[in-house]
């Protein structure tokens, strides 16, 4: 089945994100189709690849990128969200005259449109968050 | 139509768990996920609400959730079924869609 994800809280403020990925390796493991994770709202947080947990936390983002390397999965953080939060691709940096990007690898940053194409296209959308 | 239900709140913190089962239709299903696991525990104030609740629904607790709160899994309210992440992917699936209350 083809699932569509939404994330909507950060990696610091409850358990969504953590549980998001937990429900996604599961259902990779089912042989699922993950359609599309879409980060939304303060979700955005978990793109940046300047974050730098201590060792012995969990990395998150890591996670994900790594998720999305090995099983092709199609990472979305919203625009809005991102550029309210400081979360920047090359492309977007350039265009707000800003200094450097901050994306991680395996994440893209897209419009709300692809949202609302996951809620279409996949099966089943089901929400992370607080 | 089945739907699934997810909550993830204690409901000692907010009202989530309370208004979904008061809103949702017969024959639905509930997860609890997160702080919500608390709700499915003996001998709270809320025990009395989910044991009648369970005539009307199909209740889940996620048991990783469960144990990373020390909750016993002996204290778990009889009818609830403790599941795993691969049973909420199988409910997920199963359910004709899925409404998370936030």
């Amino acid at each position: 089945m083809k699932l569509g994800i939404l994330i909507n809280e950060g990696p610091y403020q409850h358990q969504a994100s953590d549980t998001a990925l937990q429900y996604v390796k599961a259902a990779i493991k089912k042989g699922h189709e993950i359609y599309r994770v879409f980060f939304y709202n303060d979700g955005v947080n978990n793109a940046t690849r300047l974050a730098t947990p201590p060792q012995d936390d969990r990395n998150i983002t890591k996670e994900w990128s790594e998720l999305a390397k090995n099983h092709n999965i199609d990472l979305v953080v919203c625009v809005a969200a991102a550029q309210r939060r400081g979360i920047l691709d090359k492309g977007e940096a350039e265009r707000n005259g800003k200094d450097s990007d901050n994306i991680e690898e395996g994440f893209r940053i897209s419009g709300l449109g692809q949202l609302v194409e996951a809620g279409i296209q996949a099966d089943r959308l089901i929400t992370f968050g607080d | 139509m089945s739907m699934l239900h997810t909550v993830n709140k204690s409901p000692f913190e907010n009202s989530t768990v309370t208004s979904c089962i008061s809103m949702c239709a017969k024959d639905s299903s509930i997860l609890f996920i997160e702080d919500a696991v608390i709700s499915v525990m003996k001998s709270t104030k809320f025990t009395e609400m989910i044991e009648s609740s369970l005539k009307d629904f199909k209740m889940y607790a996620l048991k990783p959730d469960l144990e990373a709160r020390g909750l016993s899994l002996n204290n778990v309210i009889e009818g609830v079924e403790i599941v795993g992440y691969e049973d909420f992917v199988d409910l997920t699936t199963e359910h004709d869609s899925v409404q998370s209350w936030l």
